[in-house]
């Protein structure tokens, strides 16, 4: 399939924005208002730009930019196609309510540092966009890099021994799994010269001897840490230590999604849907990832620390995506791709609802909880609305992705991933509603009057639990969600 | 006809005469005044800068240029040759030697107070022993360039702690006249076989005595004269006492250039007097890559386990090190491409490192890494230009260090020693480990504890030369490309007698 390409700066600009924002922020840092000022500003216009490019991509097209040929035959090149622009507006627009969210957060617990915090926050958003974003496996092993460690501060940011530990288990993971994934790229270009991105996988990949080809993908795959695949999850619960709106953003949103995308792109851009399926890598990794949806329910079952519980739904929400991707059918890999955006909306909603206790109830353990709705109706209704979601109930968006899985799993006859699917539906409801029943049924332990989390937390917490159902009812509203993945899917399996 | 017509023929030997006359004047300049000297050896750095960018132009322009000392031809004279291997070494060394005669303003006034004189006059003569191994083309002269540069070499690491650095540069002594003596027999060797000290001369002639054990023995004398001098484990016990105890200043210039004009002189050694085939052939190469891969890998462990921050650069050296004789010794083009690429970047990474380290004893006298909290905010920008380079030893994507580390990675691949990518690969790791300890520190302090410090940044002097050379560890990171396919890729392939410019 011919795509036309058209060459622009926009991508460059986009992935700039919040690198330039950074340095406002730094020099500003003694006016915070001037400074969280610079932050939405940067917020807006990067959505704006990466906004811009959306019709053209609805159209079919493609847009590149070569910004530098690092070294012979290494460009840092950008190229936007339809499930890069989902990644990064997924991103991009999220960071708008982060971004109130943190200056509510930061403010009310009168955190340290935070011209620090906000400094790094809009490094980690350029990295996320640029890996959205990135031509080839090179440039996007560039931004993984930065995203590491811009975000390493971020986890450390309470600079107890505690938060520097989970800094250390977080930069060990990431790191390790930066070396391999840097290895991968250097075998990729040994046998093929290249390491761009192409709809039909990298040509010469077929060329790579088979036992070769599958360690190739199980070091792609520890690259991949940052999805948090079973037994490389360690470091999310972890980075649980930073606030809030890191977790929400980050770590459910930007750095574990740059994990799973950047999965999606070697499953689906380098080695190829015809490469998967002829090699058969797809079905072992596929119950490989079913492993990490199953077990990781099952810890989550078993967390009393709020945070730490989404944490662990994320991992394994994560690995539906990966799931959905190695299917290899064009409704699985819709189902995958959908619950990049699907997923972030529903999760960050969560976390801000977690984080909006702990900046009003100064609660994080799910068994001091009681009643706490009677104080915090509206965060909490925002909680059941995600955590509906996270369910796969009806009206909230998280039904639509689970039942492109289903019927993925289902046109391939395989019993074990419908099983693993279903399973996994119940252990989601095991452990998201005894939180609801503590919250809104259980009685508390004395009077709580009403008292919510200020108005710069609430606010975006409420839109994205609305913007939630919305993309549940209407999930195939024109230029929304679907409609960019079924392109990005047509671009894969070659048409349809 | 100009003045400029009357010296353009000579200024390929200006490069090596310049600083030998400038350093014998410094006592006048400082016995005049005893700021001047300052003034006076960047003035010469910076001619030889020009001096040496000119002669790699015009070697890029219209080939190799030879130059006869005293118009005696060769090979009975001593004849100079810079190629673009050496026009490229010598244009490193002239532009690290003049960011660091910039820095060494207050740190060489604190550091070796009342000796300043005699601290540049020694300065410019190690730059004349550096320049003159590189440029000549006499296997001779090069080791009387080279006694020249390790005696000057001794001399500065003598200044630095009171007591301590008289005993690393006597350790250093010992070790150095061992390595000098191995390649004075080598060069001997070679002499009674072949009847020539001109390099090339000799390149033509040894052929035809490969199979003498003469000239096997030759080659395993210079190959343990260097290792000895570029400080190869397991022979450089002398190295990180030497880099530790120099003052700053020194530690930075024999840091980013003594090893590496080490390493060049055994590239020219194994690949010009020699020829890569009988290197290859009698396995030294595969020797070479084994240890330079034990190299980087004890290197990085040991630099773990110190405090001492100019100790661990010290140790991260040898680790360096490594890496660049582990490209030479896979003997491909892409391997090669990786190991000259090292020789530019790990210049720029660890001088700026050095130029830190001692900015940051400069200003706290601290140079234990756990005593480092709070500076972050006490010097913002010398410890940015920490960060750069310190990520760019790491190997961080659009820094210097990954540029080399993956053309060395690919020449591994190529090569087919999968072991040696792993040990690539595994030393970033360790480079991590003792680069973020020194993060942590640095930046995440508890707030009460570092409420009170305010900016206290190093002098503009030694900020300047700083913050360039973390310029161009990302500049280089970025915008290689063109470099690389014009100068190392080409050069690769002549060393390789694979054809290419000559």
């Amino acid at each position: 399939m011919m795509v036309t390409e058209i060459n622009s700066i926009t991508p460059l600009l986009a992935v700039l924005v919040s690198m330039i924002a950074s340095v406002l922020i730094l020099a500003s840092g003694k006016y915070p208002n001037i400074r969280e000022g610079w932050t939405f500003v940067a917020a807006f216009i990067k959505f704006g730009l990466v906004i811009s490019m959306l019709p053209l991509i609805l159209n079919g097209k493609v847009i590149t930019y070569t910004v530098v040929e690092m070294l012979p035959n290494l460009p840092i090149a950008f190229k936007v196609d339809a499930f890069g622009i989902l990644f990064a507006i997924t991103s991009s627009f999220l960071w708008i309510f982060v971004t109130s969210y943190s200056i509510g957060y930061m403010r009310s617990l009168k955190e340290h540092a935070q011209t620090r915090y906000f400094f790094c926050f809009a490094i980690a958003l350029s990295s996320a966009v640029g890996i959205a974003f990135s031509a080839n496996l090179i440039t996007l092993f560039l931004f993984y890099e930065l995203l590491t460690i811009s975000t390493y501060p971020l986890v450390a940011h309470n600079e107890t021994p505690e938060a520097i530990s989970s800094g250390r288990k977080y930069l060990t993971y990431l790191m390790i799994a930066g070396v391999s994934l840097l290895f991968s790229i250097l075998v990729v270009y040994h046998y093929t010269g290249t390491t761009e991105f192409s709809f039909a996988g990298i040509a010469g990949m077929e060329t790579i001897p088979q036992t070769t080809l599958i360690i190739l993908f199980i070091t792609f795959m520890i690259g991949c840490a940052k999805a948090a695949f079973m037994p490389l999850h360690a470091w999310l619960p972890a980075a649980m230590v930073a606030p809030t709106p890191v977790s929400a953003l980050l770590h459910a949103v930007a750095v574990v999604k740059a994990g799973v995308f950047t999965a999606l792109r070697v499953i689906l851009y380098v080695f190829g849907v015809d490469l998967m399926q002829y090699s058969g890598i797809w079905l072992y990794m596929a119950y490989f990832v079913s492993i990490t949806i199953i077990l990781a329910s099952i810890y989550a079952l078993m967390q009393d620390n709020l945070k730490k519980r989404l944490a662990y739904s994320t991992v394994s929400q994560l690995s539906y995506i990966v799931l959905g991707a190695v299917l290899i059918t064009p409704h699985g890999i819709t189902g995958g791709m959908l619950h990049i955006p699907y997923h972030a909306f529903m999760k960050i909603t969560l976390f801000m609802c977690a984080g909006a206790l702990i900046v009003t109830a100064k609660k994080e353990k799910i068994s001091e909880m009681n009643g706490i709705a009677r104080q915090m109706p509206i965060t909490m209704l925002a909680f059941t609305v995600g955590a509906l979601g996270m369910i796969g109930m009806p009206p909230v968006g998280g039904y639509v992705t689970k039942w492109f899985l289903l019927l993925g799993a289902a046109e391939l006859h395989s019993m074990i991933l419908i099983a693993v699917l279903l399973v996994s539906a119940v252990l989601n409801a095991a452990y998201f509603f005894p939180v609801i029943y503590v919250a809104f049924f259980k009685k508390p332990d004395h009077e709580l009057k009403y008292k919510e989390a200020p108005l710069t937390m609430l606010v975006p917490l409420v839109l994205t639990a609305i913007i939630s159902i919305v993309i549940g009812i209407w999930p195939d509203a024109p230029g929304m969600f679907l409609d960019i993945v079924e392109i990005a899917v047509a671009n894969v399996t070659g048409g349809v | 006809m100009t003045g400029f017509d009357l010296i353009a023929p000579h200024l390929p030997v200006l490069t090596v005469v310049i600083p030998l006359i400038a350093g014998f004047l410094t006592p006048i300049i400082g016995w005049i005044d005893r700021r001047l000297p300052w003034y006076w050896v960047m003035l010469a750095m910076f001619v030889v800068l020009l001096i040496a960018g000119n002669n790699l132009v015009t070697v890029i322009n219209s080939g190799t240029i030879h130059y006869k000392l005293g118009g005696w031809d060769p090979p009975f004279g001593i004849e100079y040759v810079i190629d673009l291997l050496n026009g490229f070494v010598c244009l490193i060394i002239a532009f690290i030697a003049f960011m660091v005669s910039i820095y060494s303003k207050e740190s060489v006034k604190k550091e070796v107070p009342g000796k300043t004189t005699p601290f540049y006059s020694v300065f410019l003569l190690l730059i004349t022993g550096l320049m003159g191994m590189t440029i000549t083309g006499d296997i001779f002269n090069f080791y009387v360039f080279l006694e020249i540069s390790s005696l000057t070499a001794y001399a500065l690491i003598a200044m630095g702690d009171r007591g301590d650095g008289v005993v690393a540069s006597f350790n250093y002594l010992i070790m150095g006249t061992v390595a000098a003596s191995f390649i004075l027999l080598g060069i001997g060797y070679l002499y009674a076989v072949t009847g020539t000290l001109n390099m090339a001369d000799m390149q033509n002639l040894l052929p035809g005595v490969y199979d003498s054990k003469v000239v096997l023995a030759a080659l395993a004398f210079f190959m343990a004269g260097f290792s000895i001098k570029v400080g190869l484990f397991p022979l450089h016990a002398w190295l990180p006492d030497a880099y530790t105890h120099a003052p700053s200043t020194a530690s930075a210039l024999i840091a980013g250039l003594m090893t590496k004009v080490g390493v060049y002189a055994m590239i020219r050694f194994m690949f010009c007097v020699f020829t890569p085939a009988f290197v290859i052939d009698v396995n030294m190469t595969e020797i070479l890559t084994w240890a330079a891969a034990l190299a980087i890998i004890m290197g990085s462990v040991f630099a773990i386990a110190q405090s001492d921050i100019k100790r661990m650069l010290a140790y991260s050296s040898i680790s360096q090190i490594g890496y660049i004789l582990l490209g030479f010794g896979l003997v491909n083009v892409v391997g090669i491409t990786g190991g000259l690429l090292h020789i530019m970047n790990h210049a720029f990474m660890k001088c700026a490192l050095f130029l830190v380290a001692g900015a940051i004893f400069y200003k706290t006298d601290i140079r234990n890494i756990y005593q480092f909290k709070g500076l972050g905010k006490k010097m913002p920008v010398t410890t940015t230009v920490f960060l750069i380079a310190a990520l760019s030893m790491i190997g961080v994507p659009g820094t210097v260090g990954f540029t080399s580390k993956w053309y060395l990675a690919l020449g591994s691949i190529e090569a087919n020693q999968w072991i040696f990518v792993a040990v690539i690969l595994v030393s970033s790791l360790l480079n991590i480990v003792y680069f973020w300890r020194i993060f942590d520190n640095i930046w995440f302090g508890h707030p009460h504890e570092i409420e009170n410090i305010k900016r206290d940044e190093a002098p503009l002097t030694m900020l300047i030369p700083m913050v360039i050379l973390g310029i161009l560890c990302v500049y280089f990171g970025f915008f290689s490309g063109d470099l690389i396919e014009h100068i190392f890729e080409p050069l690769a392939k002549t060393l390789l007698g694979l054809g290419g410019v000559p």
